[in-house]
């Protein structure tokens, strides 16, 4: 096919702007995966190891949350970030850190979400060795959060996926700016809009190719720890 | 501090309007191995559970030493299945020693001792879950006596191993009570309370029917349950 | 805890990584539209900018509505896009400094190459449209409150026509760039308005032709104003200036006029000096 040899070529290539774009792309949403984990990871523990009213009413909006249109996303961060908005002076619209923030919005309810299951199930588990062990609450759930490392991978990938697929939150924050704020889903929307769908198809290919690594790099890792770690 | 004595008043519980234990009073003090006894359903490990202080009762009270704070300080407890951490068979012992509030500097000696102990030197860093029945049982016991307990609770400590396992954890179980460790196991396993009880504690549909020392107990058994239960019938009626 | 010992390292490294990034200041923004940017006059305009001036440009390509917007919000230092009447409005409202012609180019009527309402080579775009109406021929309309999509309905409004508000089937608002526009009217087999320029570079023509060119009702301004400190006061008043006084330059007209694709020139120069 055409738009297979054009990924291949543009590859082969070793166009610094491409290798730009991808490691942007990899950059913005490992970041966001980051700071989405610090933040979705304790916040899962707790809700899963903590009784409290509105709980359950926080629970379901952490699940519904998890299909939060990226769009709308961006949409919100632009409006926070923008000059006029109420964090303007920092003039972090239209730059990568603008992206890893909405990206990190964008995911931390589904780290959040997937980590309070993950917590909640190890937690039936554990709970009555713990207890005899006379475990205080904050070691508990660093203790869950740790055994359900495993698990916890797949969560990260999960919002890792998400976040480099998302092309509405980082077109709107990042502006799709040359060199500075463009990642390859934007250069696809953009490519596509010019009319160069093969280059678009091409890009697209590579993206695919991008996330299968590391997703089968995760998956080698999981088995890996689940042998080692039982 | 000590937990010891555990000074159980009126313990009943329910379960979704199922009593599981009836007028439970108890006393239970340092001294020889004390064995709860009963067929299967009677409150056994219901009642062990009351003793760790893993659950609330629905009415009567539990004191430990005087305390009603459940929070366990020098007693331990292995469970029928142990859940291992998903970690190295040292972490696991060395996690309990942490918890236990033993000092840094002091839980690489202690983690090693216990691994001697029990015998699984040479598998300290093997992943924990990836452990034959009997070694995991050993792990359990030893992350228990991470805990430098005075009272040790077990739950059917030998109830799915095989017999040089189950003579393993005896003799670790016996050198514990010589050490001057409370022992309380529930079992319903004659033999073992034959080699290893100093006391019963004979337990019927979630009511005490005896308590008494182990030797009179197989001599002469006060209650027509008891005297079915030893000699291996299945107890059907009231 | 390696694991949380990881995550956070990664984090710390990454913010550090954005604060040096936006730590090196000789850049402006500009908000300005597709049509500039997709047809790759930036990359023309701007090296050629940078090697003058050392000023980095960051360029959000947007509609001229949109682009307009930004700038009134204060996300963009200068605007550069082609609406005039938009670009006044925005002056009068104190957003803008000053608005300056920088160049032209025009709009032609793209058609299927089958040509349905038979407007082929015509030199006349209002009986053009007239004859797409009368044969309900399809028609994409960017939709977008761009200039060209204010372009085409002061086309339609001359036509005495108003098919956006007639909610005529054959006529489709898609909201969207030149490039999808041009996307969407090759798969709908549809007539549209573009910019030459966008036209020009656009890679998927094959399909698509100029149905109607050379009317001068077609003539496409493109002005350049700096966003008014008064209004934001960050605005980095000394770079976009030199950005303005460059395109409006001796030397600024020239690299536009020099910009070309396929032999064609893009874009012409008609700063007033």
């Amino acid at each position: 096919m055409n738009e297979g040899s054009g990924a291949l070529q543009l590859v082969l290539s070793g166009d610094p702007a491409l290798y730009n774009i991808v490691r942007l792309s990899l950059v913005v949403s490992l970041s966001a995966v980051a700071l989405a984990a610090l933040i979705g990871m304790p916040l899962g523990g707790l809700v899963a190891l903590t009784r409290f009213p509105g709980r359950a009413l926080l629970i379901v909006i952490l699940n519904a949350f998890m299909g939060l249109p990226p769009v709308v996303v961006g949409l919100a961060v632009f409006l926070l970030l923008s000059r006029s908005g109420p964090l303007g002076s920092f003039g972090l619209l239209f730059t990568p850190t603008a992206m890893v923030i909405a990206q990190a919005v964008l995911i931390t309810p589904i780290i959040a979400a997937l980590t309070r299951q993950s917590v909640e199930d190890l937690w039936v588990e554990y709970r009555d060795e713990l207890n005899a062990m006379g475990v205080k609450p904050f070691a508990r759930l660093i203790t869950l959060l740790y055994d359900a490392r495993v698990a916890l991978v797949t969560v990260l990938l999960a919002g890792f996926g998400r976040a480099a697929a998302e092309v509405g939150a980082v077109m709107i924050v990042g502006g799709n700016i040359n060199g500075f704020t463009r990642v390859m889903t934007t250069s696809i929307a953009l490519e596509t809009s010019k009319g160069d769908l093969p280059l678009a198809m091409g890009l697209g290919l590579i993206l695919i190719t991008i996330v299968f690594a590391i997703n089968a790099s995760a998956w080698g890792l999981r088995l890996y720890a689940e042998r080692r770690i039982g | 501090m000590s937990d010891l004595p555990i000074k159980l008043s009126h313990v009943s519980f329910s379960a979704a309007a199922t009593p599981i234990l009836r007028g439970i009073d108890l006393v239970l003090r340092a001294g020889a191995p004390t064995f709860l006894m009963g067929p299967n359903g009677s409150g056994k490990t219901t009642l062990l559970r009351f003793l760790m202080g893993l659950m609330t009762p629905t009415s009567g009270t539990i004191e430990w030493n005087g305390s009603h704070d459940p929070a366990p300080r020098r007693r331990a407890m292995v469970f029928q299945h142990p859940v291992l951490l998903r970690r190295s068979v040292a972490a696991n012992l060395l996690y309990a020693l942490e918890q236990a509030g033993i000092e840094k500097s002091q839980q690489d000696k202690n983690c090693t001792q216990l691994l001697e102990l029990v015998g699984l030197v040479d598998l300290a860093d093997r992943p924990a879950r990836r452990l034959s029945g009997g070694e995991r049982q050993k792990l359990a016991f030893a992350r228990a006596l991470a805990r430098s307990p005075e009272l040790l609770i077990l739950d059917e400590p030998t109830a799915s191993l095989d017999p040089s396992a189950t003579l393993a954890i005896e003799q670790l179980i016996a050198r514990a009570a010589d050490e001057g460790i409370k022992i309380v196991i529930a079992s319903h396993d004659l033999g073992q309370a034959r080699r290893l009880a100093g006391d019963i504690v004979f337990l019927h549909r979630g009511q005490i029917l005896e308590t008494t020392s182990a030797v009179s107990f197989f001599q002469r058994a006060q209650t027509e349950q008891a005297e079915k239960f030893l000699r291996g019938d299945l107890i059907i009626e009231r | 805890m390696n694991f949380l010992k990881i995550v956070f390292t990664a984090t710390a490294l990454s913010l550090a990584t954005f604060s040096s990034v936006c730590a090196q200041d000789k850049t402006i923004t500009i908000a300005s539209t597709t049509s500039t940017q997709d047809s790759g006059l930036f990359n023309h305009l701007l090296p050629a900018f940078k090697a003058k001036t050392g000023i980095d440009v960051k360029v959000i390509a947007q509609g001229t509505g949109q682009a307009l917007d930004t700038a009134r919000r204060g996300d963009a230092d200068v605007v550069f896009v082609h609406a005039k009447s938009a670009e006044e409005k925005f002056l009068a409202e104190g957003f803008g400094v000053k608005r300056l012609d920088v160049m032209y180019n025009d709009f032609v009527l793209i058609g299927p190459a089958s040509d349905p309402a038979g407007v082929k080579g015509s030199k006349d775009i209002v009986a053009s449209l007239k004859a797409i109406k009368a044969k309900a021929a399809p028609f994409v309309s960017r939709g977008d409150k761009s200039g060209t999509h204010l372009a085409e309905l002061d086309l339609w409004k001359a036509a005495g026509l108003d098919p956006a508000g007639g909610k005529a089937d054959w006529y489709k608002e898609i909201g969207q760039g030149m490039g999808a526009a041009l996307n969407t009217a090759k798969a709908m087999g549809a007539y549209l308005l573009s910019d030459r320029a966008t036209w020009i570079s656009f890679k998927g023509k094959d399909g698509l032709a100029i149905a109607v060119e050379g009317d001068t009702r077609l003539f496409n301004q493109y002005g350049v104003m700096l966003v008014n400190p008064a209004k934001h006061p960050h605005v980095k008043v000394a770079l976009g200036q030199a950005f303005v006084d460059y395109v409006l330059s001796a030397e600024g007209q020239k690299v536009i006029a020099d910009y070309k694709i396929e032999g064609q020139q893009l874009f012409f120069p008609n700063a007033n000096k």
